[in-house]
């Protein structure tokens, strides 16, 4: 995106809690800003690369992102790094180390919890870096909250020379609300500063910083206690008081106006005190927060008595029917009803592949090769864990389906002993963290086949340029990792090496076929673009010649949206078998002719919508 | 209404413009002057998953969630969306659906069943419905994009503000289009609130 003239200070403006951010983050003067993309984060940067006078870029990994903001920050800049939950945990290990060198420059790193996983693998709550690395934590609870806070975060972390982190969740990130922005204001960094027994951490280093940090800690809780991010409310119903934090404030306020409540915006170090004082005003204190049991423990070893998780939902949003069922159910009263009238039933509407994807034709040709287990990792390509293909056996994290297809091959059952194993990785994933694992096959020579799906984007998130596509953050161009090359360079064969057209489906299936039977690392890549981004070119729509449609179903089979049943039959086959008949049309206004459903149709019934006349070219092979 | 704060429920699925329709919708709250929060599920919304966007807007809005139960307006992009959601309405709230069906993969495999009926099930649940081919009327009008605006259309008259202020927001947004853009708009815009009110006084006959 190109930078455009930033909107001027004291508008009132609609903005989601990721744009907040990135408003803040240029008004506190940031220079370098770097994030990987992920859902709820990823707008944040994208937004933030719009805005004139800073460095933003696209790294290859929250690790690398997180280790180029920590070196703005030593050369006394303010930086910024943002990511989803998971991406802190490959991020962690130079958190862990950062948090005993601190900081020169002011470094705020923005995490947001996928709270209710609209679009992750796991719920997992981030505030728990703040404890396990000794960090501040601020925790907004709307748009306007979380730009007051990123600005704040840069006080703070260059008052105690120290990382802080934001933790945001998808109902900050993704919800739209009236934010007042201000001025910006230049930051000029300090320059490095070489100081060798601060920033090269050593074992001796790392012993005289820990006391350090430590001191840190209780100055930081000292000054959590007298935050003005931690408020009581005092409340006019004191039956019952709440500690709360983030978009659970929003329910807890909705849902209970009138009990007295402490809102921590400023949550770790905890300010025990604080929540003594509120303890103090009420009968009884129950802790409100998404979505671990942290606070609530942490409160009762301090011996404050109070009700958590043990009346609330380990998992999930705490939205007011929540918290109001939870609390009648406490006080003894009826539970109300949630609705009056009980939800329908209707379908399921899963996410799909788009209508022309190229990994449709790879799935589809996983689901017709028999005898193999597939690991599989993050991206649009995990939707291939669904109907119809069905086609992949395990996905846990970014990278992963090359260690767990070696795996599967090293520790294969004798139940297994013909499979073969297939790793299925995505263009902007592998280069994420499926490189190192690539390596390890080769080197302890497993015998996989992987399939590269370079469709050259990082799609699910929207169709983010990496260093696949040859663009950088504003379109840019920049250099192109070679992926031939690259696997070879690995240690990959050459004669092991195959680039393919996915939509050409012969040839896709004879390499599949071909590699999973040789007993040797083989990668097959594929190089057709993501349809959602620029460099994909449609062509003409196709349509079914209803006459000639004999209803074999085969074209359903690829799994593409622009494919609708029309109806179905029973018939039975001359040896007596019944068989479903299925007939169909192509929603022609959607269709983009990638032609992949033409190759398996058995009556050549699938032609171009404006021809009306069967297309063979496709099917040559 | 003179309630504290409205709830408009906005459904459809990704692709559609349902996230789009109720920014818009939101710009006419702030142009009131109202507090406003917007929030949906997105993230795998686009690949053609439900989508369900919530609006609230009032003197001082908190949670951004709707409660279910407390929607004022359901305003449904596809039929069966329009079911999905139906469990969000207060008791004497309004459904404008569009009527055209998309089938996901899953029921085109035989997996699920397509609804039967749906405008009958929603009438038979108890709420108002106003049932009307959004994309049959954008195609009449030339462009199947212009579903969007004839969805915006058929929820002016159900608003608690002139259905000209949410005019003017979107033709607002088609401004820089050129005048052609503007002028198919506001005709969508005029078609989806004549759909909603001829739909009404059927009703009513």
């Amino acid at each position: 995106m190109a930078a455009i003239a930033p909107v001027p200070a004291q508008s009132r403006l609609l903005m989601s809690g990721n744009e907040a951010v990135a408003r803040a983050v240029w008004e506190a003067g940031v220079k370098v800003a770097a994030a990987y993309p992920g859902t709820p984060a990823t707008e944040m940067l994208e937004v933030i690369s719009t805005y004139p006078d800073l460095y933003a870029e696209w790294s290859v990994n929250e690790k690398v992102s997180l280790e180029v903001a920590v070196g703005a920050a030593y050369a006394g800049s303010r930086s910024f790094c943002c990511m989803k939950h998971v991406g802190m945990n490959v991020a962690s290990d130079a958190l862990m180390t950062l948090t005993l060198t601190g900081v020169a420059g002011g470094l705020v790193i923005a995490v947001a919890d996928d709270v209710g996983l609209s679009s992750s693998q796991n719920e997992q709550d981030s505030r728990y870096w703040g404890r396990f690395a000794h960090l501040p934590v601020l925790e907004p609870a709307d748009s306007q909250e979380a730009y007051e806070m990123t600005k704040l975060g840069y006080e703070l972390s260059e008052r105690f020379q120290v990382p802080v982190i934001l933790r945001l969740t998808t109902r900050i990130c993704h919800v739209k609300a009236l934010v007042t922005v201000g001025e910006r204001q230049e930051h000029v960094g300090a320059g490095f500063k070489k100081e060798p027994a601060r920033w090269v951490m050593t074992p001796s280093g790392a012993a005289r910083r820990l006391p350090l940090m430590f001191e840190r800690e209780a100055a930081l809780k000292a000054e959590a206690e007298v935050s003005p991010l931690n408020v009581i409310e005092a409340g006019s119903d004191r039956r019952l008081g709440f500690i709360t934090s983030g978009p659970a404030y929003m329910h807890v306020k909705e849902a209970f106006p009138e009990a007295p409540v402490l809102k921590l915006g400023f949550s770790s170090p905890a300010p025990i005190d604080k929540c003594r004082e509120l303890a103090a005003l009420c009968d009884e204190v129950v802790v409100v927060e998404e979505v671990e049991p942290l606070l609530e423990t942490e409160l009762k070893a301090q011996g404050i008595a109070l009700r958590g998780k043990d009346i609330l939902p380990r998992i999930g949003e705490l939205a007011p029917p929540v918290l109001k069922a939870a609390i009648a159910k406490l006080r003894g009263e009826p539970v109300p009803a949630v609705t009056a009238v009980a939800p329908m039933q209707v379908f399921p509407r899963p996410p799909t592949m788009c209508v022309a994807c190229p990994h449709l034709g790879v799935y589809y040709t996983l689901s017709q090769v028999r005898n193999i287990t597939i690991a599989g990792d993050i991206g649009c390509y995990t939707l291939g864990a669904g109907h119809p293909w069905n086609a992949l056996d395990t996905c846990i994290s970014m990278g992963a389906s090359m260690g767990v297809a070696l795996g599967l091959d090293k520790g294969r059952g004798e139940s297994d002993k013909d499979k073969r194993i297939l790793a299925v990785i995505g263009d902007s994933t592998f280069l994420h963290m499926g490189m190192q694992g690539l390596l390890d096959i080769v080197y302890n020579q497993g015998n996989v086949t992987v399939l590269l799906l370079d469709n050259r984007a990082v799609g699910m998130t929207g169709g983010q340029n990496n260093p696949g596509n040859g663009l950088d953050i504003h379109g840019n161009e920049a250099p192109r990792v070679d992926f031939v090359k690259l696997v070879q360079a690995l240690g990959v064969k050459p004669e092991r090496v195959h680039k393919v057209n996915p939509y050409e489906l012969p040839v896709l299936f004879k390499a599949i076929r071909e590699e999973v039977k040789v007993a040797e690392p083989s990668v097959i890549i594929t190089d057709q673009p993501c349809v959602l981004t620029e460099a994909y070119h449609k062509l003409k729509p196709f349509t079914v010649m209803d006459d000639k449609c004999t209803g074999c179903g085969n074209c359903v089979e690829v799994g593409c949206p622009a494919i609708h049943v029309t109806r179905r039959e029973k018939a039975i086959k001359p040896n007596g078998r019944e068989v479903d008949l299925n007939f169909v049309r192509i929603e022609t206004a959607a269709c983009t002719g990638c032609g992949l459903c033409v190759q398996p149709c058995a009556p050549d019934a699938i032609v171009h919508a404006e021809t009306v006349v069967p297309i063979n070219i496709l099917k040559k092979h | 209404m003179s309630i504290a704060t409205t709830n408009i429920l906005v459904v459809g699925i990704g692709g559609q413009g349902v996230m789009t329709a109720t920014e818009i919708l939101a710009e006419a709250a702030i142009a009131l002057g109202h507090d406003v929060k917007k929030t949906e599920v997105a993230g795998m919304a686009q690949r053609g998953g439900v989508v369900s966007s919530h609006l609230r807007f009032g003197p001082k809005v908190l949670s951004p969630q709707i409660t279910p139960g407390t929607a004022h307006v359901l305003l449904g992009f596809e039929a069966a969306e329009a079911m999905r959601w139906r469990h969000m309405l207060v008791p004497d709230g309004i459904a404008l659906m569009n009527t055209a069906q998309l089938t996901p993969p899953v029921v085109d495999l035989g997996l699920y069943d397509y609804p039967a009926d749906p405008v009958g099930s929603m009438k038979d649940s108890g709420c108002r419905v106003v049932a009307f081919d959004a994309m049959a009327i954008a195609k009449d009008l030339g462009d199947i994009r212009l579903g969007n605006t004839v969805m915006l259309g058929a929820v002016a008259d159900h608003l608690p503000f002139s259905a000209d202020i949410l005019l003017n927001c979107i033709l607002q947004r088609f401004a820089r289009k050129g005048e052609k853009v503007v002028e198919q708009n506001r005709k969508a815009f005029a078609a989806g609130r004549a759909a909603v009110a001829a739909t009404a006084e059927v009703a009513l006959a």
